[in-house]
């Protein structure tokens, strides 16, 4: 099958080789990494080997009479039917093993739902099409974006060997700890999953859904979304790095002296050019999935950038687009998931790229004061 | 009953159809209207499935070659919506129609009029439905469980049309619900008793029973959703203090119901074949329908199932872990029966019969997964990837489908009064059996490995089984335009078919010469 479906592959598809390399053909669920895991595995694979039993006994009469008891080979019918001992029987005997199986099942359900007593506590949260990640006891918190690239994406270019599991800042956890996590999202309904893990959670607007994880093992884990959120849906993964606990402390450490860096830069005085620079990196991780790179959209369901009377004309309309969202679209209120800095820089950067040149800039501080005068 | 049928002939002056389009439009004969459903319900078939094609296309390589994300969305969508609503149910309705009367003994269906009416809403709500993929901001592309917020703050401009379409169609299953149980419980031939109903009647009057408790809640579901749109409510938006997760709640209470009435006519269907061709009665009549009646009950207490990551409290969870495996003993029971009737029968393998075991022993394997997917600590696991995927494609494609198939071949004779091509109909068979594993069954493997449901493009380690599929899928889609062949082969002509042609076959329906009368039964027939 295999030498088939590659001949296939490189008759039908031309020369994508370098992407059939990578594929394997796994066929069953992995144990993964943590206790939870495990146990589903072990429960995954006692229910797999019911069934396959109980296959094997009801295709092996119905063979048997499709083999023996045909017409054409002479077969004469019975003419039984409705035997009380023969139902009640297979009524009891599955009702018992389906009893069986629920005992360790529940043993499970009751695991997956303790939450208690965590070492780490963090807030996952869906946005389209990303996640933020924050650390609740660290005051700090950072998008994770999907870091493969469009010409990948496109067959422009080679497919990398995490091909659409690769993030720009993984979620860092430290092994050997309970890290409990508080699900939750901004939009839509999203749902964050690591197989590895046997997490799986649905980030629910306007919810908090609770899970913990205990990692054993130093490592890279990926998963993805698994609720259908809209366009980008494919593209949110989930990467994980499990890191020994010092390294956690380290990479703690300087999380929380680069955000405390980021709210100085707000005090900072910019210029134009600053704020471009850092306004096209902004905008490319939160704008342009809609509004595209060059800020031509997706009339009429995400609006152009390019030439718009907002972004041309009235600041104060942009900036409150920017901040508060407009309701029942998908524009989304970005004034709590971007800083000050990178607001001004994105409000700065649509005002001046794509020939909208206003000349115009806000600084981060005005951007501050926007927001804290409402 | 009688009366019924003079006024009827009254109208007509005559015993035969109208000429011309009106005979179509203003028909109120069982007949016509379950040939039109059938008709209307392969139309939908060919129309989903090509988009299912579009899909597989997509898939068939790491990447995005044919279509945005986007388009893809709205695909999965359509797809979806439109072979529930538009090729399942009507096919059922459609056999409804043609078989239940002549089971019964009746002349007609009970209610003509709305007979007529329930069939001609269908075809304008699919035109509403259809158009939505040409209005701007393109087609539903929230996938056919159509999840709030993605739907009503997210959702595209033509949602309102969506929701309108949904209306239609249910309103229009709601009459045929009516018009199954008032035909049922008022029609019957005198002497057969509700213990004596063949099995097909038996499991459509119950299907009947859940399509009205559950369309009105489908209909709720998309009523409050028109609200949140337009009328500025927030039953489902977590900003104005609404709650997203009753959304799910409320739609799986009308969607695993709606499961079952998707699967519950093929397993009366399929006991009528089974004992036909194993010239050997079903094994436990009474059994089978006490079967059918406790999945029917079962149906309305496991919603959840769908929902077990959404983070219900854990009673909730172990509550709907508990009765979801429960269900597993009565569809047990229905296999077992199945199995029971062709042992030590004497069999032969016609089309119908080849359909008909196809359907036992694939349906039995996502009844497998099923319960696998019941197991709620697994279902963290499984659940929303392509396991998901195999599971509902195994129940509904060698289920329903298959289903309909054996159906069709079974009943084709008396409906056309010829044979159909029995060396067609088998390469039918055998092409589609060995397509729909193809394409289904290495889905299992990629759900185990990881592969989200409802994405367009996939990481490298499920290139493989992706492509496999793919042509596994194009070679069942492909497959299917052989059955329009064969019906129209038979339509046209063939070997004249006997009232009886399968010497296994029991019921009324037999009695009457092929193609039965336009009123079929004028006298009842009795039943001893
Ligand atoms: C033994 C009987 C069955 C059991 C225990 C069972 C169980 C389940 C469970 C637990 C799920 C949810 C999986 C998930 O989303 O994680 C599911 C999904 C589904 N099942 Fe079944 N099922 C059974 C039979 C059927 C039948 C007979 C049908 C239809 C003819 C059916 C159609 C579906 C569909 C359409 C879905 C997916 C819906 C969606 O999310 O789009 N199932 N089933
Ligand atoms: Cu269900």
């Amino acid at each position: 099958m295999r030498v088939h479906a590659k001949r296939a592959g490189a008759l039908l598809g031309g020369l994508l080789f370098p992407a059939w390399s990578m594929a394997d053909w796994t066929l069953n669920m992995a144990p993964g990494v943590t206790g939870t895991s495990n146990e589903i595995f072990s429960l995954h694979m006692t229910i797999l080997w019911i069934c396959v039993v109980i296959g094997i006994v009801v295709f092996g009469v119905m063979f048997w009479s499709i083999f023996a008891h045909r017409k054409s080979q002479g077969h004469k019918p019975a003419n039984f039917h409705e035997n009380t001992v023969v139902e009640v029987l297979w009524t009891i005997i599955p009702f018992v093993i389906l009893v069986v199986m629920a005992i360790p099942a529940t043993a499970t359900l009751v695991d997956m739902y303790d939450t208690a007593e965590s070492d780490v506590d963090i807030k996952v949260t869906g946005y389209q099409w990303r996640w933020k990640y924050d650390y609740l006891e660290e005051d700090f918190g950072y998008f994770s974006n999907m870091a493969t690239s469009k010409d990948e994406i496109y067959n422009r270019q080679d497919k990398s060997e995490n091909y659409l599991l690769d993030v720009d800042n993984p979620l860092v956890i430290p092994v050997g700890k309970k890290v409990r996590l508080l699900v939750t999202a901004n939009d839509v309904i999203h749902s964050w999953w690591v197989p590895a893990f046997g997490v799986k959670k649905d980030a629910i607007p306007g919810f908090i859904n609770e899970t913990w994880t205990r990692v054993d093992e130093p490592g890279i884990y990926r998963g993805q979304c698994t609720e259908l959120c809209g366009k980008d849906h494919g593209f949110m993964p989930v990467v994980v790095k499990a890191v020994p606990e010092d390294e956690y402390n380290e990479w703690v450490a300087e999380q929380r002296e680069a955000a405390e860096r980021e709210r100085e830069l707000t005090e900072k005085d910019w210029t134009l050019e600053e704020l471009m620079e850092r306004g096209e990196q902004a905008y490319a991780s939160a704008c342009a999935a809609c509004h595209q790179a060059d800020g031509s959209g997706a009339p009429p369901a995400f609006p152009a950038l390019r030439g718009s009377q907002i972004v041309l004309e009235d600041m104060d309309a942009h900036l409150d687009i920017v901040v508060n969202g407009v309701a029942g679209t998908a524009m989304q209120a970005f004034g709590g998931q971007l800083s000050e800095v990178d607001l001004a820089a994105v409000i700065t950067y649509e005002r001046n790229a794509w020939g909208n040149n206003t000349g115009e800039m806000v600084t981060p501080k005005e951007v501050f004061e926007y927001k804290n005068q409402e | 009953m009688s009366a019924v049928a003079d006024t009827h002939a009254q109208d007509h002056h005559h015993h035969g159809p109208a000429k011309g389009f009106s005979r179509w439009l203003l028909t109120t004969n069982h007949k016509d209207i379950g040939t039109m459903y059938l008709i209307f319900s392969f139309t939908m078939f060919l129309l989903g499935g090509t988009m299912a094609m579009v899909i597989r296309a997509e898939l068939f390589q790491p990447g995005l070659q044919m279509v945005e994300p986007e388009f893809f969305n709205q695909m999965t969508t359509m797809h979806g919506l439109i072979m529930v609503f538009g090729a399942v149910m009507p096919a059922f309705v459609g056999l409804a129609n043609w078989m239940l009367p002549l089971m019964i003994g009746a002349p007609d269906m009970a209610l003509p009029r709305m007979n007529n009416w329930s069939f001609w809403l269908l075809p304008c709500a699919f035109l509403i439905l259809v158009s939505t993929l040409f209005m701007s901001g393109g087609a539903p592309n929230f996938g056919w469980t159509f999840y709030a917020p993605l739907s009503t703050t997210y959702g595209p401009p033509s949602t309102t049309f969506f929701i309108f379409a949904v209306h239609i169609m249910g309103i229009s299953s709601i009459m045929g619900a009516i018009n199954v149980i008032a035909t049922i419980l008022n029609l019957r031939a005198p002497g057969m008793t509700l213990m004596k109903m063949p099995l097909f009647v038996w499991t459509w009057l119950i299907t009947a029973f859940l399509l009205i408790a559950v369309m009105p809640v489908l209909a709720g579901v998309v009523t409050m959703m028109l609200m949140d749109i337009n009328f500025g409510t927030s039953f489902f938006d977590a900003s104005g203090g609404g709650d997203p997760v009753l959304f799910q709640h409320v739609f799986w209470f009308f969607g695993h119901p709606e499961v079952y009435i998707m699967i519950l006519p093929a397993f009366g269907a399929v006991s009528h074949i089974i004992p036909a061709f194993s010239r050997k009665p079903l094994f436990g009549y009474a059994s089978m329908v006490y079967a059918v009646g406790a999945i029917a009950l079962l149906s309305f207490v496991v919603w959840a199932h769908h929902m077990f990551t959404v983070g219900i409290p854990i009673a909730g969870q172990l509550f709907f872990m508990y009765a979801t495996m429960l269900i597993a003993v009565p569809t047990g029971v229905k296999v077992f029966n199945w199995v029971a009737t062709m042992f030590r029968g004497a069999l032969s393998f016609e089309a119908p019969m080849l359909f008909a075991v196809a359907f036992v022993i694939l349906f039995t394997i996502g009844g497998f997964s099923g319960l696998m997917l019941a197991i709620a600590p697994a279902d963290f696991q499984y659940h929303d990837t392509y396991f998901v995927v195999a599971h509902f494609h195994y129940v509904l494609v060698p289920g329903a489908i298959f289903g309909i198939f054996a159906s069709a071949y079974f009943w084709l004779p008396k409906w056309t009064g010829h044979m159909y091509d029995e060396t067609l109909a088998k390469t039918h068979f055998w092409l589609s059996f060995i397509g729909m594993n193809l394409a289904f069954f290495p889905m299992h493997f990629l759900g185990l490995a990881g592969m989200p449901r409802r994405i367009p493009d996939y990481a490298l380690q499920f290139a493989d089984f992706n492509m496999v599929s793919s042509i596994g899928a194009f070679m069942f889609g492909a497959t299917q335009l052989l059955f329009l062949l064969i019906v129209v082969k038979c339509v046209k002509g063939g070997e004249k078919a006997a009232a009886k042609p399968w010497d296994g076959a029991e019921g009324l329906e037999w009695t009457l010469p092929s193609p039965p009368p336009y009123h079929s039964f004028t006298t009842p027939p009795e039943v001893k």
